[in-house]
């Protein structure tokens, strides 16, 4: 048994993308830094996703003349792509509402620090 | 048309999200009466399918005719068809309650509003009735998105809280896609069904105990379980009335619903479910008794009411833990008694709070006198989180309780009743201010007082006659709907 099973390292860069994410949400005080650390995490998701389509010497899953029909392993699988295009999708509008919100935070309150701005809510 | 009911439960509301800026236009009145009519409409559409379900068994609707596992299949069985007819009353109700709210607003932001609160409800129907795991995944994110926008306009610090929502609101639908993306890796399928039959065939082993776990601690965090309830006190607090009543009404509530589908409707009963229901068990009886005490500390009613609405869905996800008949029948019971005390409460404190800037509980002393028909609601809504017989509360207690003792679980059974008493003394705090301190000399008295509106009394009078009657007819209901949308155990 080898230590690590390399043929799967791309899973593992997945997963550390994602925890980069996490440990950006959890740690950065700057909500900015924060949203940006939350599209790492969804990008990692979506990363992950896409990684399960992939099928060694695959090919797009169109009809093309020179793939056989009906083997089913000489086509990369189209389903994770359309998931991940509604996940993208409700990606994009959850960074628009944030930003949205982020905006009208900036306007009033001039500063975007968490923990600042947890003390002027509590005033 | 009849054939087609479980798909327009969830169109009515979506169709009209669309039409209701565009009819703003010529009309402001005609809009707010679009959104009732939508919200009134899904109402019906969810009341008519559930009869149909419970007198000829489970409707399995295929969308655009593609049979499941290709296509994506709407299923409507006692427990979603239930779930959507409570999602749709509490909609109809907030959607009339928040009329006297939108009169400050301009016509365009009135309509606004309302299209987001028709997305919100359409989300939320799409969640009960939805017989797939990815279009669940879809529905709970329009649902977020629109609750984001909402709770954000009630104002500055409204804004602030809700950012911190956004964030951890979609780690949780993170966590939820990524543990979909092992099962899917493990079964090829996303269809519910079909998941439930392919699951038992594939090796138990690391990769389906991370799924697991990564879909139950997303839906926890969707729930407020605690100890992941941090964004909803502020949340609720500085968002506006309506939007408080129903988020806190409704939203947590789907989140268990859909916590139960996963659990006992698509993952088999292994060890891995086992573990991850004794795990929730523990964390819930942490969340019932931290919740009260929390309660216990606030000054502010609505945050107060807030803490409580994390003690008492401990008390949901605790029955779910627990599995055995008596123990979920309580917890379904719990999940509407919770839904339609919660929003009476929050409707009556919201209707005041528009007088009386200040929800302070002190700000509550004479309320009784100026608002007796909304007290008299809050009094019986509140009695029924205590646990009082004749209220649901007592009735959803009663039934968890017994599903406790069978299940040998004395711990939580004592957890039950000191979170009982608790919750007696934080309320009784408050109704001792309502109806026995005197109004605050220096007040002129209010003109126009929180009564004056039927659109403001009707929703919340008929929230708290709800909260009685479902405790009155609690057999009816267990045995009519709550029987049948058990799992088989």
């Amino acid at each position: 048994m080898t230590l690590f099973d390399w043929g799967h390292v791309q899973y593992l860069l997945a997963a550390v993308l994602l925890l980069i994410g996490l440990y950006g949400m959890l740690v950065k005080t700057n909500f900015a830094r924060k949203l940006m650390a939350m599209n790492v995490m969804q990008v990692a998701v979506i990363a992950f996703f896409i990684l399960l389509a992939v099928r060694t010497d695959g090919t797009p899953p169109i009809e093309l003349d020179h793939v056989e029909s009906g083997t089913d392993a000489a086509y990369a699988n189209p389903l994770p792509h359309a998931l991940m295009l509604t996940a993208i999708v409700v990606s994009v509008s959850t960074t628009g509402v944030a930003l949205a919100l982020l905006v009208r935070v900036h306007r009033r309150f001039r500063t975007l620090d968490e923990s600042e701005l947890l003390h002027r809510l509590r005033e | 048309m009849s054939e087609h009911l479980p798909i327009l439960i969830v169109i009515c509301p979506l169709l009209a999200a669309v039409l209701v800026p565009l009819v703003a236009r010529t009309s402001a009145g005609l809009a707010r009466a679009l959104t009732v009519l939508a919200t009134a409409a899904s109402l019906l559409f969810a009341l008519a399918a559930l009869r149909v379900v419970l007198d000829s068994g489970v409707w399995r609707y295929h969308l655009g005719g593609w049979a499941p596992p290709w296509g994506i299949e709407y299923v409507v069985d006692p427990l979603g068809g239930g779930m959507a007819v409570l999602v749709s009353l509490l909609a109809t109700l907030v959607a009339i309650y928040a009329g006297p709210h939108l009169r400050e607003f301009s016509s365009l932001r009135a309509a606004v509003f309302d299209s987001l609160f028709l997305l919100l409800v359409s989300g939320l129907l799409g969640i009960t009735l939805t017989g797939d795991l990815f279009n669940l995944y879809v529905f709970l994110e329009i649902s977020s998105l629109a609750a984001y926008a909402l709770l954000a306009s009630g104002g500055d610090r409204a804004v602030v809280a809700t950012f911190r929502y956004v964030l951890i609101g979609t780690i949780a639908a993170s966590f939820y896609l990524l543990g979909l993306g092992y099962l899917y890796a493990l079964t090829g399928t996303l269809n519910m069904a079909d998941l439930a039959s392919r699951l038992p065939q594939v090796a138990p082993g690391s990769a389906v105990t991370v799924g697991v776990v990564l879909i139950v601690v997303g839906l926890a965090i969707k729930m407020a379980v605690f100890p992941l309830h941090g964004w909803m006190p502020d949340a609720y607090t500085y968002a506006p009335p309506p939007v408080t009543m129903f988020v806190a009404a409704v939203m947590s509530k789907v989140s268990a619903y859909a916590l139960l589908r996963v659990l006992f409707f698509v993952l088999p009963a292994g060890e891995v479910v086992a573990t991850a229901r004794g795990v929730l068990s523990w964390v819930a009886a942490a969340g019932v008794l931290a919740g009260s005490i929390l309660a216990l500390a606030q000054t502010d009613v609505r945050r107060m009411l807030a803490y409580s609405s994390v003690g008492q869905m401990g008390y949901v996800v605790l029955g779910l833990a627990m599995g055995n008949v008596a123990a979920l029948t309580g917890a379904l019971l719990h999940v509407a008694g919770h839904a339609v005390a919660k929003g009476c409460l929050f409707g009556a404190i919201g209707s005041l709070s528009r007088q009386t800037v200040q929800v302070e509980i002190e700000g509550l002393a004479g309320a009784a006198s100026r608002a007796p028909v909304m007290m008299a609601a809050f009094t019986v809504a509140a009695l029924s989180l205590i646990g009082m017989p004749p209220t649901a509360g007592f009735f959803s207690k009663w039934y968890l309780l017994q599903g406790m003792i069978e299940g040998g679980a004395w711990v939580f059974a004592v957890v039950l009743l000191v979170s009982s008493l608790l919750s007696a003394v934080y309320f009784f705090r408050i109704l001792e201010r309502i109806y026995f301190s005197p109004a605050p000399a220096s007040d002129p008295p209010p003109s126009r007082g929180p009564e004056h509106s039927w659109r403001l009394l009707g929703p919340v009078a008929t929230l708290g006659a709800a909260v009685l009657l479902i405790g009155m007819f609690n057999g009816l209901l267990v045995t009519v709907v709550i029987r049948h949308a058990l799992p088989d155990l």
